[in-house]
């Protein structure tokens, strides 16, 4: 029941906000909901009894699927991380001002019950469906809130995704017929049966989808338009939370279907995710655009989650678990430094800005804690999550490891240049009337910062909700 | 058995062909569940199957809708209302006859029933000339394949010696060797049948036609009439190519035919700047997903084909109700039509999101039952694969008009809009989109 909770909060408050025409309104609305559905995530990540956990009803009976739902380790950790975005990016946000609020809010309540659908499902045509419906919003949302090319920037971004996610249908479909009972129940496709060929034909129709979603090279190309024309709030949804969904997808639907093509293909995969870091992070290094260049840090740091995976270490996976945490908090954090500069300033150019620090220091402050926690510091969150992640690696190749060590190197680069081009130096004449941030934007980032700090001494909280469904994986892969 | 209810509507106007369908639905849908009122003695000429009342069932609901939503603009397309609401029941009569025809010269008279009122609709704006030139168009084309299809019956006839269904379904399995006159009136046969389910490479009069016809008939010709043609193609298929027979591959035939027709359809339709002359190619295009349903014809396929006519009809007739309210008939015509009607962008996003297979809308059921017949077979996959990139580009020119609708900046120019119209719209869509999250609503008819 719980965990159904997660999906109808967001979506029927969803529904509701559209037919809201006061802006204010459904804006308290869409704030209230997110703030109960974060409290129901919390509590549900303390709970242990599987009967609040677990929700299971007929479906469609005729083809064998079932409207299922599970929350385990990795679902609940995931489910936090959805509800902690909405509310602080609501709340961040909220002075922006949105033409039709409500469609709006509505919009973004749907993408979150969607998002909270993908972590839950355990019936892949289920998962298939809130797979869409996360997608579907999030276009709209995009399409129409964006920045001036976001109409063709959105719809390469939603073509790429459709086209992979429909190959995905392909596959569920294949797989499908092949499970014994023809069903799409979890379980099902955990104890199908397949022939090597048959498996490598079901993974590469399953990688892709994942792939263009995390997004790895060479499936990247949509990412750094979309997030640099999408509205920041909506960017810090996609970025924070709808990237995880390729990284979920695979740790729940290709790792225990296919073992034998991933053992096949590992390192192929793996070769594609080091290149994507360090071709992303070269790219950061040349940016002048705080947008673009958090876009393209990110497919560095998903390059490294998802060559963790495909390494085959539980350590890396814990690492992963993790730092899909972290880099979701992290990275809205950075967002939100990024909005409130633009919102002020007009510009996202470091080449315009300077001096920032000495007008607005809590900001500064604030952003500086979150850049170090982008570069994978000690004491900040991140760091727990590469070295594990880079500890399994190395296990699998030192090779590896090495050349994708490089990529710290050059994400400290890139993140202090950006630190020092916008904050410190001499005030130039955009920033000279800058004013500090506002309450609500110091709230949430003095919450993100100490989440950043908390799990960078402590990460225990995190590795002790994943380290059971982590084991139960590595159980059903071997 | 059916004709006879209809004659009684000659001459009557809208409000009356409304009631009359209805009827017609609610004594349909009756003796699907075998409440018979009379029974006819059709000499084996018809056979009413399950499968054909679940169709006439589907033809004759969306039939409803149509006429309910866009009754007043058939009304005013030309002088004779009256005569176009007749010629629609005729064309039902066809469809009909199509659903439960088995013998093959039933399946004649059904085509022709259906098509020569289509020739008249077609040409109903007598003072539109390109509305004569698409009538007269479709005519030579239709009577052209007509043509072949009767010789294909005759060689038929002459291969096997009879004109039943059933007893040339037993003639495959007796003889093992086949005659050359069967394959090739068989091969006569299924161009026929191509043609009249648009199907390329006979697909050439579909965007002429489609795009000169005054758009509420368009409507009516591109999907329940479409489908009619596919139901009686899928009961051709059933007996007849489901094997090798003879020489040829009908398999390999049947695959390069979908992915001719998707291709045509869904790179034309991109290019496109009429909106209603995309819907004729996207109309293309669809007709080669559901061929996917012949490629194989198994259960799946069969209900699949079911779901995917009334998952299609109803999107499109909606669709079209919209484009003949709209007065400029290009993409930058809905251009802002978010800000001027919001009630009418949004069930068209509605109906185009299940035009293009999105989740959460019966065209995505529609689609997977597709893509599931073909793949239940485990060969072939190929063909899925390159039917889904088609689908992907499908989206394409869909959401163009969705972005012209909510992101553009214009304003779209429609005739005035009433409350029922928008109710109408509103049910349709609801429908819809329950189809999409519970499609055992539909699916349980089946599996009665």
């Amino acid at each position: 029941m719980l965990s159904l909770s997660l999906i109808l909060i967001p979506l029927l408050s969803g529904v509701a906000a559209f037919f809201i025409k006061a802006d204010n309104t459904s804006k308290r609305l869409a704030q209230t909901a997110s703030l109960i559905t974060l409290a129901v995530a919390l509590a549900g990540s303390f709970i242990q009894s599987s009967s609040l956990l677990a929700f299971d009803v007929a479906w469609l009976p005729e083809l064998g699927s079932r409207f299922s739902l599970l929350s385990d380790g990795i679902g609940k950790m995931l489910c936090l991380l959805t509800a902690i975005s909405l509310p602080a990016i609501f709340i961040a946000t909220e002075k922006n001002e949105y033409e039709k609020k409500g469609s709006f809010y509505g919009l973004m309540l749907l993408t979150q019950a969607g998002l909270m659908g993908v972590f839950l499902a355990t019936d892949c045509l289920l998962f298939y469906f809130f797979w869409e419906l996360a997608l579907i919003p999030a276009y709209f949302l995009c399409s129409k809130w964006g920045g001036e090319k976001r109409i063709q920037v959105t719809f390469k971004f939603f073509i790429y995704t459709f086209v992979a996610s429909l190959l995905m249908l392909v596959g569920i479909l294949y797989i499908y017929f092949k499970t014994t009972d023809h069903s799409f129940a979890l379980q099902s496709f955990y104890h199908v049966k397949l022939s090597v060929k048959e498996e490598y034909f079901g993974f590469w129709l399953f990688f892709i989808a994942f792939a263009v979603k995390m997004p790895i090279f060479p499936f990247h190309t949509w990412q750094p338009d979309t997030y640099e024309q999408a509205p920041t709030a909506v960017t810090m949804l996609l970025s924070g939370v709808m990237v995880k969904m390729g990284l979920f997808g695979v740790i729940r639907w290709l790792l225990p279907v296919f073992p034998n093509a991933v053992a096949r293909f590992d390192h192929i995969i793996i070769l594609f995710c080091v290149i994507g870091m360090l071709y992303a992070s070269l790219i950061a290094i040349k940016q002048d655009d705080i947008k673009r260049l958090i876009a393209y840090s990110s497919i560095a740091h998903i390059g490294l989650m998802c060559a963790s995976l495909f390494s085959n270490q539980q350590v890396g996976m814990q690492g992963v678990m993790i730092q899909m945490f972290n880099h979701g908090v992290n990275i809205i954090g950075l967002w939100i430094v990024a909005d409130v500069i633009e919102k002020q300033l007009g510009t996202r150019k470091f080449s315009k800005l300077g001096g920032l620090a000495q007008k607005a220091p809590v900001l500064a402050i604030l952003f500086v804690v979150m850049a170090l926690a982008n570069i994978a510091l000690p004491l900040t969150n991140a760091f727990v999550g590469e070295f594990l992640m880079f500890n399994g690696l190395f296990r699998y190749s030192i090779w590896m490891a090495v050349v994708a060590g490089i990529s710290i190197i050059l994400a400290a680069v890139y993140t202090l240049n950006m630190v020092q081009k916008v904050f410190l130096g001499n005030i130039v004449a955009i920033t000279v009337n800058a004013s500090d941030s506002s309450r609500n934007v110091n709230l949430i980032l003095v919450i993100l910062v100490i989440i950043v700090i908390v799990l960078g001494i402590y990460p225990q909280p995190i590795l002790h909700l994943t380290q059971d469904s982590v084991q139960a994986l590595f159980t059903a892969i071997h | 058995m059916i004709c006879s209810i209809i004659v009684r509507n000659k001459g009557s106007f809208r409000h009356i062909a409304a009631f009359g369908l209805l009827i017609l639905l609610i004594a349909n849908i009756l003796e699907t569940y075998g409440k018979d009122f009379f029974h006819v003695n059709t000499m084996q000429l018809l056979q009413f199957d399950r499968f054909g009342f679940l169709f006439n069932s589907i033809a004759l609901g969306a039939t409803l809708i149509y006429v309910l939503l866009t009754g007043k603009e058939i009304e005013k397309s030309g002088k004779y209302a009256a005569e176009y609401f007749t010629l629609i029941f005729f064309v039902l009569c066809g469809i009909f006859i199509l659903s439960a025809y088995d013998n093959l010269l039933m399946l004649f008279l059904g085509i022709e029933i259906m098509s020569i009122p289509l020739y008249i609709l077609t040409g109903s704006d007598k003072r539109n000339l390109k509305s004569n030139e698409a009538a007269l168009k479709y005519f030579l084309m239709g009577a052209f394949s007509t043509g072949l299809m009767l010789m294909g019956i005759a060689l038929m006839y002459g291969g096997t010696g009879t004109f039943q269904l059933e007893v040339q379904r037993i003639s495959v399995g007796m003889y093992k060797g086949v005659s050359f006159l069967e394959i090739t009136g068989l091969l006569f046969l299924m161009v026929a049948m191509a043609f009249k389910v648009s199907a390329a490479p006979f697909h050439f009069w579909t965007p002429d036609v489609y795009d000169g016809a005054p758009a509420v008939f368009t409507s009516f010709m591109a999907t329940i009439v479409k489908a009619a043609a596919f139901v009686a193609f899928i009961k051709l298929c059933d007996v007849r190519m489901t094997a090798t027979l003879g020489a040829i591959d009908w398999k390999l035939l049947f695959a390069l035919i979908i992915v001719f027709t998707l291709l045509i359809g869904n790179i034309t339709a991109v290019f496109q700047q009429s909106v209603k002359r995309m819907l004729a190619y996207s109309s293309i295009a669809q007709a080669g997903f559901m061929l996917f349903a012949l490629f194989n014809v198994n259960d799946v396929a069969k209900e699949g084909l079911l779901l995917y006519t009334a998952a299609y009809s109803l999107a499109t007739i909606g669709i079209f109700a919209i484009l003949v309210k709209m007065k400029d008939y290009t993409f930058e015509g809905y251009n802002g039509l978010a800000k001027t009607q919001p009630v009418l962008a949004a069930t068209n996003t509605v109906f185009l999101l299940s035009l293009a297979g999105i989740p959460l809308t019966a065209g995505f059921f529609a689609k997977y039952y597709m893509l599931a017949a073909v793949v239940k077979t485990g060969s072939y996959i190929w063909l899925v694969v390159v039917g889904v990139l088609f689908a992907a580009v499908s989206v394409y020119y869909y959401f163009r008009v969705i972005q012209a609708m909510y992101f553009r900046n214009g304003n779209a120019a429609t005739e005035t809009i009433t409350f029922s119209f928008k109710t109408g719209l509103i049910i349709l869509a609801a429908i819809i989109i329950l189809i999409g999250i519970l499609p055992q609503v539909l699916l349980n008819w089946f599996y009665f």
